[in-house]
């Protein structure tokens, strides 16, 4: 047991395996999903968060006790997690889900509740959840502010600033609409991670060897109680409506023509 | 943990809602407010949630002068026939841990089958701790519904594809956010909406508000502007990005976005970043100022009705989406439009 509850804190970053940022992504054949036969790599908000634990850790050493990386997701998420563990995160746990499953947001959060609590019991507790604002695949935002609300914890949603202070106090600056919105919590708390709170690292060479050796712990959804069947049904996949280029003028005059005959002017 | 019991009263309610025609079924519509001040994108939720074709209800949150102030242009929107009234100094700044601890009461004690609220900063926040408090899913970002309250058509992946769900009973209350660019705003007019205060729920909350910096301008806000000049990262410095677009801007009554280029690069407040990551816009003219069109930008702007770019580049992507685009160096062309628009305006 700890000594004193603020002294050491324990941070869980939840990261996801998704579709590349960069890839063109294409609507498959079934009308249902969309190609996942392309580049994937972590989420980039994701990257964010574990480089926050990082640099938090590093900012104040004592503080920090572990970090530990989640993935939920097929066989290759672990690349995901060896990523974060490369990045600086200490150990890794993977719970497996079928190729091509889609698991939803409140199952993730119920997932990431159960690790909590299932640490709880074995001694370690998180006082912290780190993670992205939302993944570039799904676009939905919504895990963060869903675990925060299952637990009962304080939550700081779309971080560009998190400073741990003494007494076990967590001080978020927020991007709102307008500006800029400070908030303070006790922990534990989850904090999701906006675009400028950092710039992630890339893990160097030696620390993708060193991380080779930390170790992982894959889990099954079983293991935990956990049940992923989705709640909500796909219906359809589609591209959306093309836009058509209108092609180009040569001249700010004739910008001005174009201008007036769409009426703009 | 109030929301404990208001949660097991949700439960009872779910054979009820079941009937989702049921006369005693009402969507309840949160109406957001900054300060007083009722935000736009709210009556955007307003016109989705209308297309069910039940009552529809709205609810305003907050301190005791915050909702005096807003309620009377609340009263004038057309389609709500009630407003229910939750007033606490507890509500201020509207965090989440407050909030969404309400409305799990609320919704449980008004027998409400969908809840919608605004995709903002706001939005955001709160419905999905709202969503995890009733163990229910967050429909987000809706661009379209089905009047059987059970499907509904979002963007996903930047807005590169377009998926179509639904919802299963499971669910038994629809926790849903708007895009409020994909709705028409409900009018504000001759509304003749019934007010009711509804109980407080007090949350011993972990979270308080510290501070807030506010960017201030008097140009339109960007989320809801008609028009919207952007610029980008070929604006090379602060300086040039508010010499060059501000007047363009004043030119055309629009408010100034940007790029997120522009925006890491220190050009402009992060607040005017539009795109997956900022804000999406769908104005009636959107003039796109040396910014090269990378798919994160396009999510936030292409369903603008007029695109015009000029950029420096031909081969830049903007030019596959722009209606207008001009091929020439922002430094020159851009103060020869302005002077362009002063000679048509004369």
């Amino acid at each position: 047991m700890r000594p004193t509850l603020p002294s050491l804190i324990n941070i869980l970053v939840p990261v996801k395996r998704s579709i590349d940022y960069a890839v063109k992504i294409r609507v498959a054949s079934d009308g249902k999903s969309v190609d996942t036969n392309v580049k994937h790599s972590m989420n980039p908000f994701d990257e964010i968060a574990v480089e926050e634990a990082i640099r938090q850790r590093d900012k104040s050493g004592e503080k920090v006790e572990s970090i530990t990386a989640l993935s939920i997701g097929p066989p290759k998420a672990v690349d995901t997690i060896r990523t974060a563990l490369a990045m600086g995160a200490d150990t890794g746990i993977h719970i497996t889900t079928p190729e091509n499953t889609i698991v939803e947001p409140l199952s993730v959060a119920h997932a990431i509740k159960a690790i909590i609590e299932r640490s709880e019991k074995e001694g370690k507790k998180f006082d912290l959840v780190l993670m992205g604002k939302q993944a570039i695949d799904d676009d939905t935002g919504a895990t963060g502010g869903m675990l925060a609300g299952m637990l009962g914890w304080g939550q700081g949603s779309f971080a560009s600033k998190v400073v741990i202070e003494k007494g076990g106090r967590i001080e978020v600056t927020r991007e709102i609409d307008g500006g800029l919105e400070v908030v303070e919590s006790k922990i534990p708390m989850v904090i999701t991670t906006d675009l400028r709170l950092n710039e992630p690292r890339y893990a160097s060479l030696p620390n993708i060897m060193k991380a080779k050796k930390k170790k992982i712990e894959t889990l099954k959804p079983e293991d935990l109680g956990l049940d992923f069947t989705p709640r909500l049904e796909t219906i359809s996949v589609t591209e959306p409506p093309k836009r058509q280029g209108g092609g180009k003028v040569e001249t700010v005059q004739e910008l001005v023509a174009k201008m007036k005959e769409a009426g703009v002017l | 943990m109030l929301y404990r019991s208001a949660l097991r009263a949700s439960r009872a309610f779910t054979p009820r809602l079941a009937l989702s025609h049921s006369r005693l079924v009402s969507s309840l519509v949160f109406l957001e407010h900054k300060a007083g001040k009722l935000s736009e994108a709210s009556l955007s939720a307003v016109t989705a949630a209308k297309t069910l074709g039940n009552d529809t209800h709205g609810l305003l949150v907050g301190t005791k002068s915050e909702i005096e102030n807003a309620l009377d242009r609340a009263k004038e929107i057309k389609g709500l026939s009630k407003i229910y009234l939750a007033r606490s100094d507890s509500y201020s700044h509207s965090l989440a841990e407050a909030l969404a601890s309400l409305l799990a009461s609320i919704v449980s004690a008004k027998d409400v089958s969908h809840i919608f609220a605004a995709h903002t900063a706001v939005g955001k926040n709160v419905f999905p701790r709202l969503a995890g408090l009733l163990d229910s899913s967050l429909i987000a970002d809706i661009i379209a519904l089905e009047s059987s309250g059970d499907t509904f058509t979002r963007p996903i992946y930047a807005g590169n594809a377009v998926l179509t769900i639904k919802s299963s009973p499971k669910d038994s209350v629809k926790i849903v956010t708007v895009r409020s660019t994909a709705f028409d705003k409900a009018p504000v007019a001759t509304g003749s909406a019934v007010i009711e205060d509804v109980d407080i729920i007090t949350v011993d909350t972990p979270t308080q508000f510290v501070s807030e910096e506010l960017t201030v301008s008097s140009r339109p806000d960007l989320a809801s502007a008609a028009r919207v000049v952007s610029g980008g990262r070929a604006l090379k410095s602060k300086e040039s990005f508010d010499t060059i677009l501000n007047p363009l801007a004043d030119s055309l009554g629009a408010a100034v976005g940007a790029s997120r280029a522009a925006v890491d690069a220190g050009y402009a407040d992060n607040s005017l970043q539009v795109g997956q990551t900022g804000k999406v816009v769908a104005p009636e003219l959107y003039v796109a100022i040396g910014i090269s069109g990378a798919i994160q930008h396009l999510a936030g702007m292409k369903e603008s009705k007029m695109i015009i770019a000029i950029n420096k580049d031909p081969d830049a992507p903007i030019f596959q989406v722009a209606d207008v685009g001009l091929v020439a160096d922002l430094f020159e062309s851009v103060p020869q439009l302005v002077k362009e628009i002063g000679n048509v305006k004369v």
